[in-house]
């Protein structure tokens, strides 16, 4: 008898659409000559003392379990790391845990509150996975559309027109991907003002916070005393320290938040991966000069870009966070999906069209800086030959 | 501006120039955000200042050359001259054409030189026909360079592909 995988799939897995980030991959990877805007990670290689130091515990045979919340002296040196880089004060034992990267805190925050028929508020354009998390966890995701015009922020009266005595959680994706949109003190202390009298919780996915540019260094949701207690500090080695492959991220909250979220974890994932923890505990005691080496890079690259974009016609608002930018397509008269189809078959380049991160995203497309500059000034010059002769 | 933000500033400029010099004025302005009369000024007056001594490429000289290329470092042990310390001999090796590269050193040795030559013979020749017997020269050791993996902060075998594999975020 053949089975009928449809039928025996979970409905709401089915369901979810795939994300549109990689089918404009697939097509430029089969190409000579193609070069991408499209990846969202970093192009700088682990520094190396970072490396050497998982190297080192995989020569000294650490190579068991960690307990589940992951090793005792990383997470003492994450609350280091958080109170000399972000005035944060979290305790080791009961409010930190190490996870399989920034995805896997998420995936635990939302499973970990989110039951059948509460709503969880998401800013788009925003990062792929919060939407279809919520929605395997029976919640219902209710989209707010952050504006070119407000600087991509989520201001403090859509939100408060967005609650509902059914809300359980605020995501606040800031430093934001894929706009480069970050949110600023003030801008936090509104929405605070907003959620001090409700239950709504906060999942903060702060990945980007090293990666912010001009004056304002990044400046939490948790930072606010009344909001400290409803936060879940979502964050990672990723972005920060370009250590993607090694899976790492954590989550800091309130202990009685973290006893549930460990819990899941304990029972889905175990632990973090043991090298990779050995290497972050050198990357959160010596890695703030390289954070600033690579932050100071890829400035660069972004005035490169956003210049670049606004002298060929395409208004490209200035990112304050993260490694995109997000520049509006819409004078082409195409939509973002035939400007990214068009711009790959005619001129190579591969861009992600900002549909991928949500409805209201169309009419623009997201370009990552995290390549060389060589690189970004070639695809400059074919984007903008597609957009002169198109 | 203050010195410290001068000094920033013409630290970045020459990082750049240092990682490309073929970069025009113009995107130096873009990558840094300055003003584009700014990032000429910079240039000029540590050009002026004999800062940057000129313009060049990273090279591979084994790939340039082929197996013919052989560089050598040598370790000059010297007598200081009376009222002109190290700076007369230093003078008297860096005219040699052969000699890419001097530096006086802290330790057993004196200089540290690094020699360009054609083959083993030429360099050998060279350290014993006109390093040696140089009258300060107390002695000499050569090191012949095998193989060169890093040289001025540049990786000479660097792979140029991007490894980065498709990923939805």
């Amino acid at each position: 008898m053949s089975l009928d995988f449809k039928k025996l799939m979970n409905n709401t897995a089915s369901s979810i659409p795939p994300s549109g980030i990689r089918k404009f991959f697939d097509i430029a990877a089969e190409m000579e000559d193609a070069i991408s805007l499209g990846v969202g990670e970093p192009d700088f290689v682990t520094p190396w003392h970072i490396r050497d130091e998982g190297i080192y515990s995989l020569e000294k045979g650490m190579t068991y379990y960690t307990s589940n919340s992951g090793l005792k002296e990383l997470r003492e040196e994450i609350c280091n790391y958080l109170n000399r880089r972000f005035s944060l004060k979290y305790e080791a034992k009961s409010q930190v845990l190490v996870t399989v990267g920034g995805s896997e805190a998420i995936d635990l925050c939302i499973r970990s509150l989110v039951q059948p028929g509460d709503e969880v508020i998401i800013p788009e354009p925003s990062f792929v996975c919060y939407k279809p998390i919520a929605q395997l966890a029976g919640g219902v995701p209710v989209t707010i559309e952050t504006k070119a015009e407000n600087n991509f922020r989520l201001t403090a009266d859509e939100l408060k027109a967005a609650i509902t005595p059914k809300t359980k959680l605020l995501v606040l994706p800031f430093p934001n991907n894929p706009t480069g949109g970050v949110m600023d003190k003030q801008d936090l202390e509104e929405i605070a003002e907003v959620l001090k009298d409700t239950n709504v919780l906060v999942l903060s996915d702060e990945i980007y916070a090293e990666l912010t540019y001009g004056d304002k260094r990044h400046f939490s949701i948790a930072q606010i005393p009344d909001m400290y207690e409803r936060t879940i500090l979502v964050s990672g080695f990723s972005k920060a320290f370009a250590m993607t492959g090694w899976r790492l991220g954590y989550a800091c909250a309130h202990p009685e938040l973290i006893k549930i979220m460990t819990k899941v974890h304990q029972f889905a994932i175990m632990s973090a991966p043991t090298t990779a923890q050995f290497a972050a505990i050198e990357a959160m005691r010596n890695g703030d000069e390289d954070i600033e080496m690579m932050r100071s890079e890829y400035d660069m690259r972004r005035h490169v870009m956003v210049k670049g974009f606004n002298d060929m016609g395409l208004d490209c608002f200035e990112p304050l966070g993260a490694f995109y930018t997000f520049p509006s397509i819409k004078s082409t008269g195409l939509s973002s999906d035939e400007f990214c189809e068009r711009c790959l078959r005619e001129k190579k380049v591969a861009v992600i069209p900002g549909t991928a991160f949500g409805e209201c995203g169309e009419g623009f497309i997201r370009c990552s800086y995290a390549y060389s500059i060589d690189s970004i000034n070639e695809a400059l010059n074919r984007i903008e030959a597609f957009v002169k002769h198109r | 501006m203050s010195d410290f933000d001068s000094n920033k500033k013409s630290e970045k400029v020459l990082a750049l120039l240092h990682d490309d010099c073929r970069r025009s004025l113009e995107q130096m302005a873009t990558m840094l955000d300055m003003p584009m009369t700014e990032v000429a000024e910079i240039i000029d007056n540590m050009e002026a200042d004999g800062i940057i001594l000129g313009y060049g490429a990273h090279i591979n000289w084994d790939k340039a050359y082929g197996s013919d290329a052989v560089a050598a470092y040598i370790e000059l042990r010297v007598t200081p001259q009376r009222n002109r310390g190290f700076d007369r001999i230093a003078e008297r090796i860096y005219q040699f054409p052969e000699v890419k590269a001097v530096n006086l050193m802290s330790g057993s040795y004196d200089f540290g030189i690094t020699v360009q030559g054609k083959d083993i013979r030429e360099i050998s020749l060279f350290v014993s026909e006109h390093l040696a017997p140089m009258e300060s020269v107390v002695g000499t050791a050569t090191h012949f360079v095998l193989k060169r993996y890093k040289y001025d902060g540049i990786v000479c075998c660097k792979p140029s592909k991007d490894e980065r594999e498709v990923m939805s975020l």
